[in-house]
């Protein structure tokens, strides 16, 4: 079994989650019928590359891209995977791979399995784990043929990535040349918001809490014990708060001694924002959201109920 | 501006979600079903464009007859016009497949802008509308969170990146867009775009005759319930012991303040 890494470049450094997806493919490599290829377009990564675990690291000759071109990707990982007669593609479930990587499935009219936590090889035979239902549930995949396969931010710990000296490849590659997409620079907004990263303790809320009037409830407790608001996004979209507040993978990455959600169901983005925090307490009336999966207090309730009476109570 | 939406119909975020007997998916049977709250974000951003530059909403959508309830509503919104794509059980249908029968429909539609919201609330694969892309061969863009259509034949949008990063991009038309939530306000439907609806016409076909397949390449074995991570206790009683439990857990085991 052959497999490529798409390896993704960051601020001209290895994406961290690109690291991971390496990592999930190393841990089904013990079987020695696995051979593991991290593809590379991006020549200034090649060498940290190299100090990997792997069979060979690939990159393209006279491609050089340190900034994401989505048809340039394509037409080249497309190729690389024919010309290696490669299985399986493995990488990150970033917002740059979700942009082209389904794309990618389409051309090589091969599965697209996207967000996922675990992966197992026996008897040949792929077994794999997503959640669906905004993480609620877990569904168990078995791969027969070619896919491809990304994972879920967290899902590997780059601290189990093995170290071994491996050698590189320059593939000699025909590309064409694309003009339907131009990609601008990167850009951030002026945050002149709150920086929540700083904050020992915050009051966290979410669609739960009914409506927009309601989030003075919310300000009070926070007030009680001088916790910041934070907010997940359906509430931001809804515009209750302002963008500056939001917690999870489009808005800011917390860990505060305590994280006081509200009203909260825990979709994926919004847990990766804020499961580093130290104690988290959690109030929802549905006793299956997922926020409670991570939560060391929990309360399956009305948090419309609750919250008066513990500002008065505190 | 020949603008086509895709929406999907969805279990809500408040269904009580139960797995089946022998464990191969959800029970179905008591589900609340609603638009997919992404898909609302990607109507209203094609009604706007619709508004700015004259033309036409086409909602599409991929699911069994109750999936009426989102053409309705979609319409009731202002869209022009509707495709319903009727399939009993979607659930064991890739992504891929789904693709190909949206492909095989609209095909000669020749519209200019085909927009989806970013991913279904359910199973969340967040392809289809970039899949449709390489079908029609359109230029696409994922995760948008602005547009701006300036001249004839492009469109400028801004896409949304991690940790607060942006970055815009000029794509030729016809082009796919994934919309992020959050890009706008959806509307809510008028009496009189309620009344509308039964003049507005619906085009029904059967997946099955745009061919279907139902080989994904993969096969779901098993759904199951997360493991938990940590130890989470719940705490229980009446609302006055449970403030009392959360107010001595606040100032004696966690300190706050």
């Amino acid at each position: 079994m052959k497999i490529l890494v798409l390896i993704e470049s960051i601020n001209n450094k290895i994406h961290p989650v690109s690291i991971e997806a390496l990592v999930a493919a190393q841990s089904i490599a013990s079987e020695n019928s696995v051979e593991i290829y991290p593809l590379c377009l991006n020549k200034n990564l090649i060498d940290d590359l190299s100090k990997f675990k792997c069979t060979k690291v690939l990159n393209v000759e006279n491609l050089d891209l340190k900034n994401y071109e989505p048809m340039t990707y394509l037409d080249a990982a497309e190729k690389v995977f024919k010309s290696m007669d490669a299985d399986l593609i493995m990488f990150g479930h970033t917002y740059e791979t979700r942009d082209w990587a389904p794309r990618l499935s389409a051309r090589l009219d091969i599965p697209f399995l996207s967000d996922c936590i675990n992966i197992n090889l026996s008897d040949s035979k792929l077994i794999i784990n997503r959640p669906i239902y905004q993480a609620k549930l877990i569904q168990k995949i078995a791969l027969s043929g070619k896919g491809l396969v990304s994972f879920q931010a967290g899902s590997f710990s780059s601290e189990n990535l093995l170290h071994e000296n491996s050698p590189s490849e320059s593939l000699s590659i025909e590309l064409n040349s694309y003009d339907s997409i131009k990609q601008g620079e990167r850009f951030q907004e002026s945050a002149g918001g709150v920086d929540l990263t700083t904050s020992d303790f915050i009051v966290s809320i979410g669609r739960g809490l009914g409506k927009e009037e309601n989030i003075p409830l919310a300000q009070s407790l926070a007030d009680k014990i001088n916790a910041q608001i934070g907010a997940s996004r359906p509430v931001v979209d809804a515009g209750w708060l302002d963008h500056s507040r939001q917690i999870g993978s489009s808005g800011q990455v917390v860990s505060p001694k305590l994280y006081f959600s509200l009203g909260i169901s825990g979709a994926i983005q919004h847990l990766v924002g804020m499961k580093g925090s130290k104690q988290i307490i959690a109030i929802n009336k549905d006793p299956n959201a997922p926020i409670f999966e991570i939560a060391d207090y929990a309360v399956v309730g009305d948090v419309l109920e609750i919250l008066p009476k513990l500002t008065e109570n505190l | 501006m020949k603008i086509c939406v895709l929406m999907k119909q969805v279990a809500s975020e408040d269904s009580p979600l139960k797995i089946n007997n022998n464990g191969s998916g959800i029970d179905e049977t008591n589900l609340n079903l609603i638009t997919n709250e992404p898909d609302s974000y990607a109507l209203e951003e094609a009604l706007l464009i619709k508004e700015k530059t004259s033309g036409e909403v086409t909602i599409c959508t991929l699911g069994p007859d109750s999936s009426q309830q989102v053409i309705k509503d979609g319409l009731a919104k202002g869209a022009d016009k509707a495709i319903h794509i009727t399939i009993e059980d979607l659930k064991n249908v890739s992504p891929l497949s789904m693709g190909k029968v949206i492909y095989n429909k609209i095909k000669n539609e020749n519209f200019d802008l085909v927009l989806s919201g970013l991913q279904s609330n359910d199973y969340g694969h967040a392809q289809l509308g970039i899949i449709i892309s390489e079908y029609l061969n359109y230029s696409h863009a994922s995760l948008v969170i602005g547009t701006e259509v300036n001249e004839e034949n492009s469109l400028k949008i801004k896409r949304e990146l991690e940790n607060g990063w942006f970055q815009s991009a000029e794509l030729t038309l016809p082009a796919c867009l994934s919309i992020q939530s959050g890009i706008n306000q959806p509307r809510y439907a008028t009496l009189k775009g309620i009344m509308s609806v039964k003049n507005k016409p619906v085009d029904k076909c059967d997946a099955t005759e745009l061919g279907i397949s139902e080989d994904s390449g993969y096969k779901v074995e098993e759904v199951f319930l997360p493991k938990k991570a940590k130890e989470t206790q719940f705490l229980d009683g009446s609302t006055d012991e449970i403030v009392s439990q959360l107010t001595d857990i606040l100032k004696n085991k966690i300190k706050v303040g």
